[in-house]
């Protein structure tokens, strides 16, 4: 099955990282990266741009509603996904896990609509 | 005469079923991967031997019968699905199976099931996963492994049925789109799996043992089903060559020792009876004995938690014979013990009470005072009642009458009610003599 992780955090937190905390996450997710590569569970993944450049955009009745930021405001922001090729939820999980983000934020986890 | 005979039969049948379903479902749920298709075909099947076996006699192995009749509908079922729904992964196990039933007669399916392992481990673990919120896990794990009806669950736990049904499919539809896995956990999250399992059997008996009379029977065989499956848990983890988990040895004590005890909880008009009221030739004592010798068999592994410890200080109330030879100062210590492990409030107001118990009702308000400003309490309604029985131990009858009255203020179950109100009774009388 596929599985997008979706990768929750404050984004307020890293803004305010110091350059050697940043370091230390880059790492972090290059070490996780590696491992489920090796694990060939991976299929891709992005990290994304804060929410202060987020658009949010609605069709309403044929007319476009474009505001700025996303598409909630909450606690804890989506920052980036992977997407991953897992047995069973099991293994998804055991993967989230892993990810630098699930220590301080949240995974959510999903399975991918299949169309066949 | 006859239509007796016929009842008496058909009775027959739905025990052995009752016995035979949830290892029958839980190797169908093995060879098709469908949850919901397995149920249905299994329907099917004792719709089967409602008919036939009257006619044929019950087979010899009720549970193999079942179990290929239910596996040739279901494939009868695939054949007949529409294309569109013949997802890949489903053709290879129709396929699979359609080869295997062609080539294998029903004698050797008979005994291939009779042989294959037992699958139920692997529902248990299904059923109690944590992806699925917990209220779906108690009610799954009922449905599919104790084989209560919708109707049965949604008594017990006082909803409609609509209601109980839409939970279950809901929970369904989740294993199936999140993919939980049909399968046993690998060993470095099994302990923490089993936990979860744990936490849905003591669920499940504690519905039944805070059941009152006057709430539909059902809920009391919610203790009996919690103890039977726990039983199973510790049979099938044997047979699977897994190591035995001290805690569901503790587990497993501690609910049999509660239950041994349960029917003395009320006195002849239905009212609650405490620990010292109980009439304590009540208790089932041969009950009381396999709990202990679980316990036992629990605490040589000399890995100590919280159900074995709940499960010691249950022992500990079994074995005195009257209130008064109870080892109080014995329980205060496993009681704080349990403070140390779980943190709970609730579990330290019980170790209050427990050192009022070992020495004085003044000690023990001493410790409930300290306990006061804890928001988890302040609403509960027991930590009232306890320390207006404290207070009422030490001749305080205007403060225990106020305590009385906060208790009763936040019970909203008619038994405990009563008791509090008898309490209030005996106090106004002495209250009325000073």
């Amino acid at each position: 099955m596929r599985y997008a992780a979706l990768i929750y955090g404050n984004e307020a937190t890293s803004v305010n990282m110091t350059e050697a905390e940043q370091a230390e996450e880059y790492n972090a997710y290059v070490a996780f990266q590696q491992l489920v590569e090796k694990s060939g569970a991976l299929l891709g993944g992005e990290a994304l741009l804060p929410t202060s450049s987020a658009t949010t955009v609605r069709v309403r009745e044929g007319k476009s509603l474009i505001t700025d930021g996303p598409f909630a405001e909450t606690k804890e922001q989506l920052g980036g996904f992977y997407l991953l090729n897992c047995e069973n939820l099991d293994q998804a999980i055991e993967i989230a896990s892993k990810i630098p983000g699930a220590s301080k934020g949240s995974i959510e986890v999903r399975p991918i609509m299949e169309f066949n | 005469m006859e239509d007796q005979a016929k009842n008496q039969f058909q009775e027959l049948i739905e025990e052995i079923f009752r016995e035979e379903a949830s290892r029958v479902l839980a190797s169908l749920i093995g060879s098709f991967k469908k949850f919901e298709l397995a149920e249905d075909v299994l329907q099917e099947a004792f719709l089967a031997a409602l008919e036939r076996w009257p006619l044929e006699g019950i087979p010899a192995r009720p549970g193999a019968w079942l179990y290929t009749t239910a596996r040739r509908k279901a494939l009868d079922r695939l054949r007949r699905s529409s294309v569109l729904d013949r997802k890949q992964a489903l053709l290879v196990t129709l396929a699979q199976v359609e080869q295997e039933l062609e080539s294998t007669p029903d004698a050797l399916v008979e005994k291939e099931f009779e042989d294959f392992p037992d699958e139920r481990l692997k529902l248990i673990f299904t059923c109690c996963h944590p992806a699925l919120n917990q209220e779906a896990q108690v009610a799954l794990t009922l449905h599919t492994l104790g084989g209560l009806t919708t109707e049965e669950i949604a008594s017990a736990f006082l909803l409609s049925p609509t209601t109980m049904a839409q939970r279950l499919v809901r929970a369904k539809r989740k294993i199936r789109e999140a993919g939980i896995p049909y399968a046993v956990p690998a060993l470095d999250s099994l302990m923490e799996r089993l936990d979860g399992v744990m936490a849905v059997l003591y669920l499940i008996f504690n519905a039944g043992y805070t059941a009152t009379t006057g709430e539909t029977l059902v809920r009391h065989e919610l203790c009996a089903e919690a103890i039977r499956l726990g039983r199973v848990l510790v049979e099938l983890l044997a047979k699977a060559g897994l190591r035995e988990s001290p805690e569901l040895l503790g587990l497993v004590a501690l609910m049999l020792l509660h239950d041994a005890r349960r029917s003395a909880r009320q006195g002849e008009q239905g009212e609650m009876l405490i620990l010292e009221e109980q009439d304590r030739t009540r208790w089932k004592r041969s009950q009381i004995a396999e709990g202990e010798a679980l316990l036992e068999r629990a605490l040589a592994h000399r890995i100590p938690g919280p159900y074995q410890i709940q499960a010691a200080i249950s022992a500990l109330h079994c074995q005195a014979a009257r209130a008064e030879d109870t080892d109080w100062f014995q329980i205060a210590m496993l009681y704080s013990e349990l403070v140390r492990l779980t943190r709970s409030p609730v579990v330290r107001l019980n170790w209050a009470i427990a050192v009022a118990m070992a020495t004085t009702p003044g000690r023990g308000l001493e410790l409930l005072a300290a306990l006061e400003s804890d928001p988890n309490l302040q609403n509960y309604y027991l930590f009232h009642s306890a320390r207006a029985d404290l207070l009422r131990r030490s001749a305080q009858w205007e403060k225990a009458r106020q305590s009385y009255h906060r208790a009763l203020e936040l019970s909203h179950n008619a038994v405990e009610r009563a008791y509090l109100e008898r309490r209030l009774a005996e106090i106004a009388a002495h209250q009325n003599l000073e």
